[in-house]
């Protein structure tokens, strides 16, 4: 089995597995790392939502073999360090809106919020309900007004 | 703008418990409970769960009660739970905090938040001091272990309370004897003792001066509903930060050595079997793959339809997915081979009326003069002059209660003994089926109930747990066992397809609605797993013969109309027996068909008589508390605000679980709405606005309350428009999330605003549910007036088109893509819009 060496949460990693293994189950089954969940494993639940060199991305559809050594992959468990503290803005919105039922899709919705923030913020925008709207990250619980007001909260302190 | 309610950081609530006995001598009313102070290390008090007392009869109202008005659900699930229990204990620990294993499932719903405040109001300790975990399966516990039914609260809501008062009485005795002071004298307030001279002592340092050196009954008093602090204040959830940072451990996440990856490989119709493996060699030398091995899939062992397939067990889930789809498999006929939307609705057709179901008020001795089967337009009735009358039937097709943590169980079945983790609803019946499949004991199988990522009444059937200690025990090697997203759609449980017909029988001259039938045809629902038992050891006490089918008690239990539309007939039956298909509920038994169809009725009603649909309701329900609730939603919710058109209000009013609550929705069917473009997205109709009003009797945390209103709200959503199940030729056409088009962003309202109305009595009741009817008919009601045509067939959007690109049945699971690096977010193939006008 070919290695595969990347960083992720600031951590150096080599894993020895098959190249078409997609990251998801190389983070989750091989690395211990089980902040990202599994929903569907064909990206449309978003449940995995992770970041590539701070942008989002899910790894339950990106072979292991197309990540190379000097990429930067993020996972809920390191949200923190990328703002030197102990929790994300986002994260410490989510907490002040009581936001999570279940939890189990809140680490992808957490990730994709960032990630949106940082995108508007970067072309001068502020995050608007529409923006919010084209989120794709699927929540039974019905958490959603909750996670919309929470975005808009953690957009300030980004 | 902001919702409401959204304004208001968790803190003390405004909404402070108001005694109904106010005024009366304090003393008179306080009553005593029994329970155990246990021998151990550190003070340890236990409880029976039946420690409540028994309910008072509530009158019975007039003039038609419905069975669930005077014994509903939420009663069975309490008196099941009296006579079985053995003790729930508490513990405080040397450092002060305090622990207490509940026999519930936590999937969100936040019963361990709940009981850690019950335990702090009683014991005057911060709520993060109170730890609360999940208990394993405790046969001794009989129905005292289930996770239903809105019911969790309202079961524990004393018994908690007892055990945490008995344990701060120990805690005084002890401090008493430290301080050489009267324990009456003392006081206890932040996690510490205080005597009137002003000293005072941390519990953490009464702890093991408070034990018992052995077990006795105790008896105590709780705390005056009027003096609590915790109760009724908005408390977060206490696992939130654990969830938002990625520590929360679900099922799948725990670390249980060489338990590793498994999949199956299921059939390509519903409940099929398998005939042969053709390439199992081959399949067990592909990469990281360990064992491949037939199983049975029999989800009611011993009694209901056989099943089988295919388990593939390797080092990563990606490799179980690659195998379970390399293997070439021959399969049998399933169980409904040849059956469609189609055919089903025609034997729902076919299938005899049902008859009435007893009441506990006989029908013809109610008014008099009222006809006990309404006959249609034309007849003329004493006293009412010429009535007329509205015939409608109405269908529901299948839904999915799949959470976002799909199946999921580790299973460790070696040596004459299991170890299971699952996050079942009932682990007892889990352990049970375990102990019959693996031919153990029940004594050698241990049953962990790890918290849950979502139920919705899915997780009240043991599916995943039986295919993983089945395969464990046939390779003798632990597994960690996840049912894929495809299988979750077409081998999971489904909200059984139905039908629901309407007459109601109204008086123009005599402005009065003067009947209202309603009659319920379903594909049978299993209940077996979750409600059987429990309803056969209470069917004597069931205010109704004995005879009806599980079903039809529960509907009995569950069916409400909440208002006074003269004489009230219901029915209900079923086609097929109960594991025909896989079937069980979606966080709502009945009402999310029962109430839709009715309410819309109702609002037919209100337009042919001239009135109000707001008011109509108004002057009809039947008790204060469904009045108040309309009347909050009817005034934050703007009822009657001029709006474009094309968007229009909608709403309802429903009881169920002791509570009660209105829903008062608006939809937009705007072109410009419904048109939206988002890739890959179903948008279509838009609630724009939601506002519920919602009594529970007594709101433990006004916090959680108002999530599972919502939740129930986005549910809601997707019962009328989108979130469907297509049976084609023997199984469900969709295969994912997006072919299940569940509520998503782009369908929940932007502004949802949550009243908690105060206290109405000193008992909580259940919230879990609650919504879910209520907002399916509002927002049902909301899009029948918004375009003028009253919807029929739910989910609206169903019958309209298959908008998604069907999966493969063989093989059975979708390939993982491999653009994730550049696509993002990636569409799928979701989509067009949901167009009203189509």
């Amino acid at each position: 089995m070919p290695p595969h060496t990347f960083k992720v949460n600031g951590r150096q990693v080599t894993v020895d597995t098959e190249d078409d293994v997609r990251m998801l189950w190389v983070l989750r089954d091989l690395l211990g790392i089980t902040g990202p969940k599994y929903g569907c494993g064909i990206n449309v639940c978003k449940a995995c939502t992770s970041h590539i060199n701070g942008r989002a991305f899910n790894p339950c559809s990106v072979p292991v073999s197309q990540i190379a050594p000097t990429d930067e992959i993020t996972t809920i468990e390191g949200l923190p360090d990328t703002v030197g503290a102990d929790l994300h803005p986002m994260q410490e919105a989510w907490i002040d809106r009581d936001v999570p039922q279940c939890g189990y899709c809140q680490p992808g919705q957490i990730m994709a919020a960032v990630d949106l923030v940082k995108k508007v913020q970067a072309e001068g925008g502020t995050v608007t309900d529409d923006d919010i709207d084209e989120i794709r990250n699927m929540c039974a619980c019905g958490t959603y007004g909750r996670i919309r007001e929470a975005i808009k909260q953690g957009a300030d302190n980004m | 703008m902001p919702a409401k309610h959204r304004t208001e950081a968790p803190g003390p609530s405004r909404h402070r418990w108001v005694s109904p006995t106010a005024g009366a001598p304090d003393g008179m009313r306080r009553r005593r409970f029994l329970g155990y102070l246990i021998a151990a290390p550190t003070l340890a008090v236990g409880v029976k769960l039946t420690a409540d007392s028994v309910l008072e009869a509530e009158a019975l109202p007039s003039p038609t009660p419905e069975v669930s008005e005077v014994y509903d659900l939420s009663d069975l699930l309490l008196d099941s739970t009296r006579p079985t229990a053995n003790l729930i204990t508490i513990v405080v620990n040397s450092d002060g905090t305090v622990s207490f294993t509940i026999p519930r499932a936590e999937s969100g719903q936040g019963i361990t938040t709940t009981a850690a405040m019950l335990i702090a109001e009683e014991m005057d300790i911060p709520v993060s001091d109170v730890t609360v975990d999940l208990a394993d399966a405790r046969p001794e516990l009989l129905f005292n272990q289930q996770t239903q039914g809105s019911a969790s609260v309202i079961s524990i809501y004393t018994p908690v309370r007892v055990a945490a008062a008995l344990a701060r009485g120990r805690l005084l005795e002890a401090a008493a004897t430290i301080l050489g002071d009267e324990a009456e004298n003392l006081r206890t307030t932040g996690g510490r003792v205080l005597s009137t001279a002003g000293s005072s002592i941390p519990f953490a340092e009464l702890a093991a001066a408070a034990a018992n050196a052995v077990t006795r009954e105790a008896v105590t008093e709780l705390k005056p509903v009027d003096e609590f602090s915790v109760i009724g204040t908005e408390q977060r959830r206490d696992d939130v930060v654990a969830a938002v940072t990625g520590r929360k451990k679900y099922t799948m996440d725990l670390e249980v050595p060489d338990a590793l990856p498994t999949m199956i490989a299921r059939p390509p119709t519903i409940k099929g079997t398998v005939e042969s493996v053709n390439n199992l060699d081959e399949v067990r030398s592909m990469p990281g793959v360990t064992d491949v091995v037939e199983i049975s899939t029999d989800a009611e062992p011993g009694r209901g339809t056989t099943s089988s397939a295919v388990a593939v067990r390797a080092r990563t889930f990606g490799q179980c997915i690659d195998a379970v789809n390399a293997l070439d498999i021959t399969w049998g006929r399933g169980n409904v081979d040849g059956e469609s939307d189609a055919s089903i609705l025609a034997q729902l057709r076919e299938a005899p009326a049902p008859a009435n179901l007893p009441s506990p008020t006989p029908l013809d001795e109610v008014g008099g003069q009222l006809p006990l089967v309404t006959e249609p337009v034309g007849d003329v009735l004493d006293g009412v002059g010429a009535t007329e009358s509205i015939d409608q039937e109405f269908v529901f097709y299948w839904r999915s209660n799949a959470a976002m943590e799909p199946n999921v169980a580790i299973a460790d079945v070696r040596d004459g003994e299991a170890e299971v983790w699952t996050p079942s609803q009932i682990p007892i019946v889990t352990q049970t089926q375990l102990a019959q499949v693996l031919d153990l004991p029940q004594s050698q199988v241990t049953v962990h109930v790890p918290r849950g990522g979502g139920a919705f009444g899915r997780r009240l059937f043991s599916d995943a747990a039986l295919d993983a200690a089945r395969v464990s025990k046939e390779i003798g090697k632990p597994v960690r066992l996840m049912w894929h997203r495809a299988d979750e759609c077409r081998a999971g449980r489904v909200h059984p397809m139905c039908i629901s017909r309407v007459r109601a029988t109204y008086s123009p001259s005599a402005g009065e609605v003067v009947a209202f039938e309603q009659r319920q045809t379903s594909v049978a629902t299993d209940y077996t797993e979750s409600f059987g038992d429990m309803i056969t050891s209470q069917a004597a006490k069931l205010p109704f013969a004995n005879e009806l089918t599980l079903s039809q008690t529960v509907f009995l239990l569950t069916a409400s109309v909440p208002y006074d539309l003269g004489a009230i007939v219901l029915g209900y039956n079923e086609i097929f027996d109960f594991d025909r298909f896989a079937t069980g509920s979606v966080r709502n038994l009945n009402n999310q068909d029962f109430r839709p169809a009715q309410e819309l009725v109702v609002d037919q009603l209100a337009e042919r008589l001239g009135e109000d649909p707001l008011e109509f309701r108004l002057d009809r329900v039947e008790d204060e508390r469904a009045k108040a609730v309309l009347e909050a939603v009817r005034d934050e919710g703007e009822w009657g605000r001029d709006l474009p058109d094309g968007v229009a209000q909608g709403v309802v009013v429903h009881n169920e679980y002791k509570g009660t609550v209105a829903v008062l929705a608006e939809v937009d069917t705007r072109p410009q709405t419904t048109g939206r473009e988002i890739p890959g997205a179903t948008t279509g109709p838009r609630v724009r606005r939601v506002t519920v009003a919602v009594d529970v009797g007594l709101p433990i945390n006004p916090l959680g309350l108002k999530a599972q209103m919502e939740g129930g709200v986005m549910t809601g959503i997707s019962h009328v428009f989108t979130g469907s199940l297509h049976l084609r030729d023997g199984n469900f056409l969709e295969g994912s999330w997006d072919d299940y088009r569940y509520t998503r962003f782009w369908n929940a309202p932007t502004e949802i605003n949550v009243v908690v109305m105060p206290a109405s009595g000193d008992r909580p009741g259940g919230a879990g549910e609650l919504a879910v009817g209520a907002a399916t008919a509002a927002v049902a009601c909301a899009y029948a007036r918004a375009t003028g045509e009253m919807p029929t067939s739910f989910p609206i959007g169903h019958t309209k088109d298959v908008p998604f690109e069907v999966k493969d049945f063989v093989p059975p699971l979708p390939p993982s893509p491999v653009d994730g690096l550049t696509a993002y977010p990636a569409p799928s193939a979701a989509g067009p819009a949901f167009d009203p006008s189509s």
